[in-house]
């Protein structure tokens, strides 16, 4: 592919997550056409495309929240199961950082700490949880309701809730979406600590912003098929993919529905 | 003092603490799910379950007709919220529409069973409003047992539940047993209310599963001391609630309802005033500064 070190590096490797022919269809309606992608240990792989393309149906499906109807998805080479799904950190969209009841941003990462056959946080979660969100900036947050914090708080802890897991994969979406700069610029210093570490990265974004330097890889969807992989485009974000030169996958505000929001501009 | 030498007076008030404490557990996963309406929904199923439980009763030839009234308000309930988890967790297009038709059918249902079954409406009365002066020793140990198995998973849970009812999504990624666990929330609901019907009745049950929860949003910050204190705050209102009863001939489910009410309008007032009087401190301490 585009990055042959990377490639090199990924042989060698198994993928920390790999996905061939995914088609995933929900009320009825195809979402997914047969998509793959593959990251391994160490790289960042963006999923990239316009409102209603498919990105997050594709993470969420990854994470095994939606079911596909068919194809293939390992998680370090094996079909997915608790166990597996342990060494695995996930933040969803933002919107689900508040419900009903008010919660602690201790408490929202303390959750991180459960799962792989453990339904009770083990006795140092209090601690692993304000180490991770100090090291997220936050730690002076822990004690507050995440309903109260910002949108970029709110993100942070969402991140400090998937890296207190100590994720071998880390999965991503839309994390830079109304979140502050100087949020931004504490995620991209938390993802290349992970980076560097060795994690799997899959991140979905609308843009590369301030990640550009950290992505060696993008998949590009569109109405649910993958219209491009490889070298990301480092200036213009999708724009400057090719074939997309001319689409600008802009939030339009009078137009609620998702796949519709393209504008042809030139 | 004496009052409380007699038997029925502490059996009404142990009921009472038990319940009180035990429906605001199921009531913070509830509101953290906002569907703080569940509980009346599957109260009215229940009742179906009554009337069925009493007709299986006479059929059978037992002295006491309504011997199978509770179980087959435990029965019914499970299975409805079973169902409404189902639908909810399917996303089925029109559960709303399912759910109401549920609801009305419950409590139609349950007037025909109790007719059919040799009974009044009258003997409805009991489950639609409450009827805890009436609470036998066996009532006592039933609760005492359904009360135990809530409040040991309800409690013993809370950290896996508070995950799977604050965020599915990303409960699903970390490889927790969601589908169980939603099954888990949806069963608690129905025992719960089976137990708190004796107290306040089915078109009362939801108050004190959501009142508490309720209140105690308005002074806590996280999930863990809300669901404390929404515990505390059922039990004071369900012991307060039937204390004055005994002296005063009032009915206790609706009085613990109208005092769970009260109490939240004069938390709400009180921490709105605490809290602007607060903020124009620190303008006032911003502007002198």
């Amino acid at each position: 592919m585009a990055v042959p070190s990377a490639d090199a590096r990924a042989a060698t490797l198994t993928p920390a997550v790999q996905a061939a022919g995914v088609k995933v269809a929900l009320g009825g309606t195809q979402i997914l056409h047969g998509v793959a992608i593959s990251c391994a240990p160490g790289e960042v792989v963006a999923i990239m495309g316009g409102n209603g393309s498919g990105k997050s149906t594709l993470v969420r499906t990854l994470v095994g929240a939606i079911p596909h109807s068919s194809g293939d998805i390992h998680i370090f080479g094996e079909t997915p199961t608790r166990p597996t799904m342990a060494r695995v950190g996930y933040v969803p969209q933002r919107t689900s950082a508040a419900s009903g009841v008010s919660a602690t941003a201790r408490e929202v990462v303390m959750s991180g700490l459960l799962g792989g056959g453990h339904l009770r946080a083990p006795r140092d979660a209090r601690t692993r949880a304000e180490a991770t969100l100090a090291h997220m900036g936050i730690g002076n947050l822990a004690g507050k309701d995440v309903a109260q914090l910002s949108g970029g708080q709110q993100q942070r802890v969402l991140i400090a809730r998937a890296l207190v897991r100590n994720p071998d994969l880390l999965i991503l979406d839309e994390p830079m979406a109304g979140v502050d700069v100087p949020s931004q610029e504490a995620l991209a210093h938390t993802l290349a600590e992970r980076k560097q570490a060795g994690t799997a990265i899959v991140i979905v974004l609308h843009e590369l912003g301030a990640l550009a330097p950290l992505i060696e890889h993008a998949v590009v969807l569109e109405n649910g098929c993958v219209t491009h992989v490889g070298e990301p485009p480092h200036d213009l974000g999708v724009h400057a993919l090719p074939g997309h030169d001319h689409l600008h996958p802009h939030d339009d505000p009078r137009d609620g529905e998702p796949g519709l929001s393209w504008e042809v501009t030139s | 003092m004496s009052l409380l030498a007699d038997p029925l007076v502490q059996r009404m008030l142990l009921v009472a603490l038990l319940v009180g404490l035990a429906a605001p557990i199921v009531g913070t996963y509830l509101v953290q799910r906002r569907m703080a309406l569940l509980g009346d929904g599957i109260g009215h199923v229940a009742l179906a379950g009554v009337a069925a439980g009493w007709l299986a009763g006479s059929l059978a030839g037992f002295e006491q007709r309504d011997a199978l009234a509770i179980p087959g308000a435990i029965v019914f309930a499970i299975l409805a919220a079973a169902v409404i988890e189902r639908m909810r967790s399917h996303g089925t297009t029109g559960a709303d529409v399912v759910m109401a038709i549920l609801f009305y059918g419950g409590i139609a249902v349950g007037v025909l069973l109790i007719g059919a079954a040799g009974g009044t409406n009258a003997n409805l009365l009991g489950y639609l409003f409450g009827s805890i002066s009436t609470v036998s020793w066996t009532d006592v140990w039933i609760t005492v047992g359904l009360a135990i198995v809530i409040l040991a998973v309800g409690i013993g849970l809370r950290q896996a539940l508070f995950a799977v009812t604050h965020d599915q999504e990303f409960a699903f990624s970390i490889g927790l047993p969601v589908r169980v666990l939603n099954m888990v929330v949806a069963v608690l609901a129905a025992v719960t209310i089976t137990v708190a019907m004796r107290v306040v009745g089915v078109l009362l049950v939801s108050a004190l599963m959501i009142l508490p929860v309720a209140i105690a949003q308005l002074l806590t910050r996280s999930f863990a001391h809300t669901m404390w204190l929404a515990m505390g705050i059922g039990a004071a209102l369900c012991v307060t609630g039937v204390g004055i009863t005994l002296e005063h001939n009032l009915q206790p489910g609706a009085l613990i309802v109208v005092l769970g009410v009260g109490l939240f309008l004069l938390v709400s007032i009180v921490t709105a005033l605490v809290r602007r009087r607060s903020r124009r401190s620190t303008a006032v301490t911003a502007v002198a500064s």
